[in-house]
């Protein structure tokens, strides 16, 4: 029984448990996001640990309502229950208003649940760094959301191993006036940069929205089609 | 106790009109047979956009009119942005069902402008919201005042002739309801403004 916390402070002001939990995001499978004019594009890594894993069964990207899906880089586990977490923070917002909730409000709401695994007594912090992309009323949103509970909106990042060099790239490629559509090449074009081994459609997950405000994650089919335009 | 919603008394009507919304009500308050004042208010403007008419027992006008200024506070500083009146009427039709077994005496009317539609909804006390009508009424009399408004509303009215047909109607209704009267007072919104006027009832 731990009425106290966990985390707590060191004596030069720092919160180790959430640098740790940083330590734990940084050594998860890169995941990118891409905010362009009209749409917003999440492109995260997949790879298996064996050939015998069933590819399809595993979900990386998780819908959140039909216009805000996210991904992560971390623990699988802890983002499952987040993503679950915030399916129902959108549900309860549903019942109140109904109406669409915006992404920042969500990211907002979500982050308050983050925050709390570092100060409540006998939990850990979340192991995992979540990208939330969506579509609202303002126009396409792309939020980062640590393992801290803090949340920063981007243009375009990456979280995971190949983060710093992924955001390197990144910056040199991104421009304002980007479509959904180069965005998404450069979404993918930036993950192959650091990609260990062979990029297929099987391997990694795209999720894709649009001014539609309607989340797709792409079948392989589709991601088939984009990987061969990079060629 | 014959009857929560009889013991103060007061009515209350809604109108929808060409890219303008009306609201009505009397100015009674009253502890049954007894009047208490003259210039109790119960239309409320929660929004430059959405006013909240109440009918029902005055306590409960008071707080859920304060409890629905707090979540729109709240709200403004939360979201940032301002509430659009649909999301409004839902969100009292939540806070109404909230109170299911402990209801709040009232019988509210929401009316409000977006992007110029005109925005008109009506519960009961438990927050059974009815958005599909063009007038709406509350109050012990507002049997009296459907009367009249059966008879002179007509749909697409401009904010003059609803300003006339709202009070005419509020007017007719309260002279023939014991519980209200004592005044009235017609709000009028469109995307300029918000006219108030204060009528005259029988006094009595």
């Amino acid at each position: 029984m731990t009425d106290f916390a966990l985390t707590t402070f060191s004596s030069k002001g720092k919160l180790l448990q959430i640098e740790y939990a940083l330590n734990a995001v940084a050594k998860g499978d890169t995941a990118i996001g891409i905010k362009a004019k009209n749409g917003v594009v999440l492109v995260v890594e997949k790879k298996q640990s064996s050939i015998l894993v069933e590819e399809s069964s595993v979900q990386k990207v998780s819908l959140l309502t039909d216009n805000i899906a996210a991904t992560y880089a971390g623990l699988g586990p802890d983002f499952r229950v987040l993503a679950q977490q915030a399916r129902k923070l959108v549900k309860k917002y549903d019942l109140k208003y109904q109406e669409e909730i915006f992404v920042q409000t969500l990211s907002r709401e979500l982050a308050e649940d983050v925050q709390v695994a570092t100060q409540r007594g006998g939990i850990r912090p979340f192991g995992v760094s979540i990208l939330i992309a969506g579509y609202d009323e303002e126009g396409p949103h792309l939020v980062q959301l640590d393992p801290s509970g803090a949340y920063y909106s981007w243009k375009a990042t990456a979280i995971g191993k190949q983060a710093k060099n992924a955001k390197a790239f990144l910056e040199k490629r991104y421009n304002a006036d980007m479509e959904i559509e180069d965005a998404i090449n450069t979404a993918l074009l930036t993950l192959k940069e650091g990609f260990e081994g062979q990029i297929t459609p099987t391997n990694i997950e795209v999720g894709v929205i649009r001014d539609d405000h309607v989340f797709r994650i792409l079948p392989p089919s589709q991601v088939k089609d984009y990987l061969e335009e990079l060629e | 106790m014959s009857g929560i919603f009889e013991y103060n008394g007061g009515s209350i009507v809604g109108m929808k009109g060409k890219n303008c919304i009306a609201m009505a009500c009397d100015r009674r308050f009253g502890q049954q047979m007894s009047t208490i004042t003259t210039n109790y208010q119960k239309v409320f403007k929660i929004q430059d956009n959405i006013l909240l008419a109440l009918s029902g027992l005055n306590t409960d006008i008071h707080t859920f009119y304060a409890l629905m200024e707090k979540e729109i506070n709240l709200y403004n500083l939360k979201e940032n942005r301002k509430m659009k009146p649909t999301t409004f009427a839902n969100l009292v039709a939540s806070a109404l069902y909230e109170r299911r077994f402990g209801p709040f005496f009232v019988t509210p009317i929401v009316a409000g402008l977006e992007n110029g539609k005109p925005i008109l909804a009506t519960y009961d006390s438990i927050g059974c919201k009815s958005d599909l009508d063009d007038f709406q009424v509350g109050g012990t009399g507002g049997n009296y005042i459907y009367g009249a408004c059966e008879a002179f509303f007509k749909p697409d009215m401009n904010p003059e002739e609803l300003e006339e047909v709202i009070g005419q109607s509020l007017v007719s209704g309260c002279d023939r309801d014991a519980l209200s009267g004592w005044g009235g007072v017609v709000y009028v919104l469109t995307e300029q403004k918000l006219t108030v006027k204060i009528l005259k009832t029988k006094q009595t």
